[in-house]
């Protein structure tokens, strides 16, 4: 399991962010950009996670709430989710996440797969754990992130 | 390399471009075997590959075009004759062109496919020419006079050279290769540049977004009152608008380029079914954007496939129903309303309406009792269905007869819509009706809690607007689905904050206003009822993320003025998912089985009539509810008929039919009330008492004692009461066999034998 898509000579960076009590980071190279709370237009009858839709300077950009994808406890309402827009095969999804963290280099070394107790449904969104100074970062598969099914 | 790579994707283009218009003069050629003209230019096209497949080094090509070139260079020197076998051997030869090109564009170099065979065919050709041999010296001693025979014809012709100078010019501009180069023609090449496809799409794409923040910067403007603004604005609108209508004619192409490869498909057809069949087209420059263009394509060719094979009859059979041997299939194009229509009409067999309910039924589409019911409109439509094929047996020429479905939904998917007109005998048309551009659409903006929706123009029909009383008046509630009373028809309506699970049912009843936006989704109409209805817009269609694929009732979404994101509407699906757009519709049998299979419930209309107190017909055999002033009943050949819509309605009274025992009371109410219904390609109207009301309730399986006075009527419970359910079938048999055919005559001469005291008693008589 450790055999895992790291180029060992090249350290990787993550965009970090924090969703409910947890740390994760994404692949900087699949991050477009940062952005702060934009209006959104739901989409009705749309999966829960799907929070609505967003103009990013004229393209329409689907918003997924991490909190409900990872079923993690509502957002409270005066906390208005960051941004964080990934490209993806089918144009540019955005990540509604609670605060954006730094961009953190990772060195290959210091990592595991997801623990076997973590819940089923974080553990197979998480490519592998870093284990930082004093936290542990999550690092995310977008692709299994926004696998999304119907019935959420 | 680059180099080498871009003369390669130079000459793919060139020949590409070379056998399209070979494809054409060979297939008129066949017409007009003398023309030099034609011939010289199908030489020179031969040639010219021959060229530049010797210097690209495609030594397959090259020896197969040269003795092709050989063959013709006999032909334009008089010493053979220009037969349909050559012809079709020249033919076969441009398709291995293609078909080594098309290799060649994938691969770089050519096909292992072997060629021998077809050089032995064209050898043969060549060969039996005693006095000349397949000499490639001697083609090329030919070259020079060649050139000089084409130019004493165009001399000898004046018209040929009115008709196409370039030809001519090119015939006498000179020898070899060089001349299919420079035919096209230097005028061409000053006024016409090539450019990518996909930089046209960009700048299509470029444009919307110049669209978009136009209609923000005006709408800005407005709120601001700012005079140089508002000017400035107003210019930026007026070349938005310019620049959006050049850009988008960039894109547009003649469907004729779709067109230039169909006299080649009917060509081939005729001779694999040994049929004559004569393509007429009318309208190759009705311009239509390369997207749709391209969609469009496939579906074209299956038609003409399918009118070739099935539609048309061979020669045998057409004369003996005394008709030209020779089958017409004609094909047009015209602009309508935005739209673009397309006829493919042929003068066949037409489609049996039988014949096409037996194969459904035989396929297990329909069952046989929906089969019964189903008039020849609605039968002719079943075709569409998937899996369906009318040929006695199966050809592989028009890919065994599945297809019509793939027609139907390739044309839809691009907001197209096909219909079949089919007469027994005399033939039939397809009729495709797509729109010009996809990606900038007009739409209606409506709002439904608190958001905004936006509504192609192309489903909208028309606005309604309900207050207070008038929504009790107008709109009924009948087990849970409300409908409208519009002009006499019912229109059900769709909530669509309920539709979209935005808004609980009960709110309904709470509306003090009601604007319903009434759309067309395929066949058939309902009645959306938003909050509000804003205003219209030109959007630009933006389609929806991965994640939303799944997610019905969207087509995709826009920017609205103010920066925000507008859903757009699927009418279809919005109606599906309310049920009252059908999953695939193809009749009323088929919504009927729907109805079966699903929530097993039918709707029904209630009326009074003939002394029963409570009678139904199933909704969907209704067509509308009329009203006409007894005086306007008139008489042909004893029966009471209306004029009605620009026909002759013939009008039935239940009582009549019924006969002893049942009171006739419906003729004697003025205004009449009429059910309007088709009976097989015609409307009849049923005249009844009064219409008491909508129910919809499950199809109970009818109580064994129940068929009575001929069929027509069946007691069942509707809504939990005891009521005559009617059989039309059945009641327009009662009413024989006269009730129909005559009526096709004109009114005044059926009029003229009706005395106006004969009328009267007739009324007296029915009271």
């Amino acid at each position: 399991m450790s055999a895992l898509t790291i180029a060992p000579a090249e350290p990787r960076r993550f965009a970090t962010f924090s969703v409910a009590e947890m740390f994760c980071g994404i692949d900087v190279a699949q991050v477009q950009e940062v952005l702060k709370y934009q209006e959104m237009t739901p989409v009705p009858l749309a999966p829960g996670v799907i929070q609505g839709l967003i103009n990013l300077r004229g393209q329409i950009v689907t918003a997924v709430d991490l909190r409900r994808r990872f079923r993690l406890p509502e957002r409270p309402a005066d906390r208005k989710p960051m941004n964080m827009v990934l490209r993806c095969d089918g144009g540019a999804v955005s990540l509604l996440v609670d605060e954006i963290g730094d961009v953190v280099a990772v060195d290959g070394c210091e990592h595991e797969p997801p623990p076997s107790t973590m819940d089923a449904f974080h553990r197979e969104a998480v490519e592998a754990v870093f284990k930082l100074d004093g936290k542990l970062l999550l690092a995310l598969d977008t692709s299994k992130v926004l696998h999304i099914d119907g019935e959420l | 390399m680059i180099q080498d790579q871009e003369i390669l994707t130079e000459f793919i283009i060139e020949t590409n471009e070379n056998l399209v218009r070979l494809n054409q003069d060979l297939v008129a050629i066949e017409s007009r075997p003398k023309d030099t003209d034609l011939l010289a230019s199908i030489f020179r096209t031969f040639h010219t590959i021959k060229g530049t497949t010797g210097f690209l080094g495609f030594s397959k090509l090259e020896s197969l075009t040269h003795i092709a070139e050989n063959v013709l260079s006999q032909v334009r020197n008089g010493e053979r004759e220009l037969t349909p076998e050559l012809v079709s051997l020249i033919l076969e030869t441009a398709d291995v062109v293609t078909a080594e090109l098309a290799a060649i564009e994938a691969t770089g170099q050519e096909s292992g496919a072997s060629t021998e065979d077809l050089r032995r065919r064209l050898r043969q050709f060549a060969d039996q020419v005693p006095d000349r041999t397949a000499d490639p010296a001697g083609d090329l001693t030919a070259e020079p006079s060649m050139n000089i025979e084409a130019t004493f014809d165009s001399t000898m012709e004046p018209d040929a050279v009115a008709d196409e100078p370039s030809q001519a010019q090119a015939a006498v501009s000179g020898p070899a290769a060089e001349a299919g180069m420079a035919t096209k023609g230097p005028s061409l090449a000053d006024s016409t540049i090539r450019v990518d496809v996909a930089m046209l799409d960009k700048l299509m794409n470029l444009v919307g977004e110049l669209v978009l923040s136009r209609n923000q910067i005006l709408q800005y403007a407005v709120r601001h009152a700012d005079a140089a603004l508002g000017a400035t604005s107003q210019h930026l609108n007026l070349i938005t608008t310019e620049l959006q209508e050049g850009v988008m004619k960039t894109r547009m192409q003649p469907i004729g380029t779709v067109w230039n490869k169909l006299p080649r498909v009917v060509r081939d057809m005729a001779n694999a079914t040994h049929k004559q069949i004569k393509l007429e087209m009318d309208g190759a420059e009705t311009e239509l954007d390369r997207t749709i263009i391209e969609a469009i394509k496939d579906p074209l060719t299956h038609l003409l496939r399918n009118a070739c094979d099935h539609g048309l009859e061979t020669p045998a059979i057409r004369t003996a129903d005394g008709k030209p041997s020779q089958g017409k299939l004609a094909m047009r194009a015209f602009h309508e309303g935005g739209h673009v229509n397309i006829e493919i009409a042929d003068d066949g067999a037409g489609i049996d309406p039988k014949k096409v309910k037996n194969k459904a039924v035989s396929k297990g589409l329909i069952r046989a009792d929906q089969a019964e019911r189903m008039d020849d409109r609605d039968a002719i439509q079943l075709i569409f269905l998937p899996g369906f094929s009318t040929a006695e047996k199966v050809t592989n020429i028009s890919g065994r007869g599945v297809g019509m479905d793939v027609v139907k939904t390739n044309v839809e998917r691009i907001g197209g819509a096909v219909e079949v007109v089919s007469e027994k005998g005399r033939g039939t048309t397809v009729r495709i009706k797509i729109p010009l551009t996809l990606a900038i659409i007009p739409g209606l903006v409506v709002m439904s809690s608190g958001q905004r929706y936006v509504i192609p123009q192309v489903s909208l029909q028309e606005l309604i607007r309900l207050e207070g009383d008038g929504i009790r008046k107008a709109i009924e509630k009948t087990g849970g689905s409300p409908v409208l009373r519009r002009r006499g028809h019912l229109l059900p309506l769709v909530y669509m904050n309920e539709t979209l699970g935005l808004a609980p049912t009960d709110v309904r009843e709470t509306l003090q206003v009601i604007n319903i936006v009434v759309l067309q989704a395929e066949d058939r109409q309902f009645g959306l009822v938003v909050d509000s209805v804003l205003d219209t817009q030109e959007i630009v269609v933006k389609p929806l993320g991965q994640q939303l694929k799944k997610v019905d009732c969207f087509a995709g979404a826009t920017i609205m003025g103010d920066g925000g994101v507008a859903l757009i509407l699927d009418v279809a699906r919005v109606g599906r998912k309310a049920g009252v757009v059908l999953e695939r519709e193809g009749g009323d049998a088929q919504q009927d089985q729907q109805r079966h299979s699903t929530d097993n419930t039918q709707t029904y209309l209630l009326f009074r009539a003939a002394g029963l107190r409570r009678a139904a017909l199933p909704l969907a055999e209704v067509s509308r509810l009329e009203e006409f002033p007894r005086s306007s009943i008139e008489f042909t050949a004893g029966r009471p008929v209306i004029q009605y819509r620009g026909e002759i309605l013939p009008l039935i009274s239940l009582g009549r039919v019924l006969g002893a025992g049942h009171k006739d009371t419906a003729f004697q109410r003025d205004p009449v009330q009429a059910v309007v219904f088709r009976a097989g390609d015609r409307s009849v109207g049923l005249v009844v008492d009064e219409i008491i009301d909508i129910a919809a309730d499950a199809i109970g399986e009818p109580p064994a004692s129940a068929a009575g006075k001929g069929g027509v009527l069946r007691s069942t419970r509707i809504d939990k009461k005891v009521t005559d359910l009617i059989d039309l079938e059945a009641l327009i048999e009662s009413c024989g066999p006269s009730l129909l055919p005559e009526l096709a005559q004109s009114l005044d001469a059926l009029r003229a034998g009706v005395s106006e005291a004969w009328e009267q008693d007739q009324l007296m008589e029915v009271a």
